[in-house]
């Protein structure tokens, strides 16, 4: 008996390890959802398409023997640079064009992006170099590979510097300024254009890291491997409350560990339901997400 | 003010026309401002009054007609670039970044300008014409009452070292004696040389502090002239002014 406890502490430590490092990667992705949104209130769907650009880069790097702390950094930019062209020649120009267009614009990018992606890389997934030799560490009697030890104390540095970024930067407040009124903005002199850009370029960035991360831990890249990761951490910042930076990581966190309890306890085939089912119990309790305001939202 | 037909206004708006898709919000409005000057714009609501200071500041942009700014034409310029020239507005409904504590709020007034000496010097003297926001500087703006963030946008504004200030009725919604201050603040900023445009529904207070009036109904202006003669005029004390 004590021993079936035993275990099932075991297991459950397990689970949360796998699940803090799949939810600091959905939580990476879901801040870039979140950011854009809290700025000009577009879901961007080709955020996950960002993210699969960012681990080609990486892949790509890392297969021209370039270390991880290299190639990350590369990455981020890679991502970066694609969204702020995205940005500029697309949702600029139809900043004002309505919502509903600016969702179906966003659908046609992220689709657009995929299919360029299987023509010039090619449909089939890709191994992933091993950048760093596949080391596992004993916590006592919890395992922790050293791949999962990179993604969490990545995500741990990126959003420390993400913090201090919108925080105490002048930029970074320039950033929530313009998020909570763009009107308000430019009438203190800040060109908002430039920080909606800058916005797109850091929410990039941060997916950009995923990808690369994402591709070490599952040792696979693809065209079209942002659309599911890129929908949970829609949900994932949708759970957390759009539009709120804490809470696109509370998003993601709650996200990976729920999948990997779910995964570990009963059955792997509702991996990808479950998502969407906490999402929905949660939003049905706090209809703003988990740290939203419950505010109406602004017309 | 004798010197003003010789010399060219600070602000000039020129048969100014704006409109809302189909709706037409200014119908050819004429209006000055000379340095020095403190100019206010009265109306009732939907006159107008804003769509006014909206389009100087460049967040609108005429469908016909001018803003001058020393003689210059601005209305083709984005906001951010209108207030680059010296033209800063505290705007109606204050717009104060609620998360930001109230000395970030200045810092974003400021946003411009690098020279450090100058935010202190203008940060030192707006806490002393504010001296609650010296006691507020920590705090989150969002919980100042609606005064104090009057207060906030007021010295917000100021912050940008504009030559032309335009306030959007800074009276609105806010506690009679916060009003005092507001009206006295604006009357010692004019007084260190920076131009204001005051745009009110409160006429009384505003004629009072003001050198010279426009009043503006639907979209055009139906009386201008001294504040003092307006403040004495028959017809203004019946509309405005509840004789
Ligand atoms: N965003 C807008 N869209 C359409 N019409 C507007 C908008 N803003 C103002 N208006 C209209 O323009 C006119 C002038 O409004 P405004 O300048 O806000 O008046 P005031 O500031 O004098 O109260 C009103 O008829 C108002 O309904
Ligand atoms: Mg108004």
């Amino acid at each position: 008996m004590s021993d079936q406890v035993a275990y099932f502490f075991q297991d459950l430590g397990q689970y949360l390890i796998n699940g803090i490092a799949q939810g600091s990667i959905y939580a990476l992705v879901a801040l870039g959802y979140t950011m854009v949104y809290g700025i000009i209130r577009l879901i961007n769907f080709a955020h996950g398409e960002f993210y699969m650009v960012g681990a080609f880069v990486g892949l790509f790097l890392i297969q021209a023997h370039l270390p991880f702390i290299i190639a990350l950094p590369c990455a981020m930019l890679g991502s970066g640079l694609l969204a702020v062209t995205v940005e500029r020649l697309v949702y600029r120009p139809i900043r004002k064009a309505g919502k509903i267009q600016a969702l179906i614009t966003a659908l046609g990018v992220s689709l657009l992006l995929q299919y360029l992606g299987q023509n010039l890389l090619g449909a089939d997934p890709r191994p992933f170099p091993d950048a760093l030799e596949n080391k596992t560490y004993m916590m006592g009697p919890l395992m922790i590979s050293k791949i999962q030890l990179i993604i969490i104390v990545t995500t741990v540095i990126l959003m420390g510097a993400l913090r201090y970024l919108v925080m105490y930067t002048k930029i970074g407040k320039a950033m929530r300024a313009t998020s909570y009124n763009l009107e308000a903005a430019e009438l203190m002199g800040i060109d908002t254009n430039k920080i909606i850009s800058f916005t797109f370029f850091v929410g990039a960035a941060l997916a950009g890291a995923a990808g690369v991360l994402v591709g070490m831990y599952y040792n696979t890249v693809e065209p079209m491997m942002g659309m599911i990761p890129g929908l949970k951490a829609f949900v994932a910042a949708v759970l957390g409350g759009i539009g709120v930076i804490p809470g696109a990581v509370l998003g993601g966190l709650v996200l990976g560990v729920a999948e990997n309890l779910v995964i570990g306890f009963w059955v792997s085939t509702y991996r990808d339901a479950i998502a969407f089912a906490i999402l929905i119990i949660i939003l049905l309790i706090r209809p703003a997400g988990l740290l939203g305001r419950n505010t109406r939202e602004k017309v | 003010m004798n010197t003003q037909s010789t010399s060219t206004p600070i602000l000039e708006l020129k048969n100014l026309n704006v409109h809302y898709g189909a709706i037409h919000a200014l119908h050819g409005l004429n209006l000055k401002a000379y340095k020095g000057e403190i100019v206010t714009l009265l109306g009732s609501n939907g006159a107008g009054k804003s769509t006014t200071l909206r389009t100087i500041s460049g967040l609108l942009h005429p469908s016909k007609g001018e803003v001058l700014f020393h003689g210059n034409p601005i209305h083709h310029l984005s906001a951010h670039e209108v207030v680059k020239l010296g033209i800063s507005q505290a705007p109606e409904g204050r717009l104060i970044f609620p998360d930001l504590t109230v000395f970030e709020n200045l810092e974003m007034g400021a946003f411009l300008s690098p020279d450090k000496a100058l935010f202190k010097k203008n940060y030192e003297y707006m806490i002393s014409l504010f001296p609650r926001l010296k006691e507020r500087s920590k705090q989150l703006a969002g919980t100042l009452s609606g005064g104090e963030q009057q207060m906030v946008a007021m010295a917000r504004a100021y912050m940008a070292n504009p030559e032309l200030l335009l306030l959007d009725e800074p009276s609105m919604g806010i506690a009679p004696i916060l009003v005092k201050a507001i009206f006295d603040a604006i009357v010692q900023i004019n007084k260190q040389g920076t131009t204001i445009l005051l745009v009110e529904q409160n006429a009384f207070q505003s004629l009072k502090i003001a050198h010279r009036a426009y009043v503006l109904a639907t979209g055009d202006i139906v009386m201008e002239g001294d504040a003092e003669k307006l403040l004495n005029n028959p017809e203004i004390q019946k509309a405005y002014l509840g004789h």
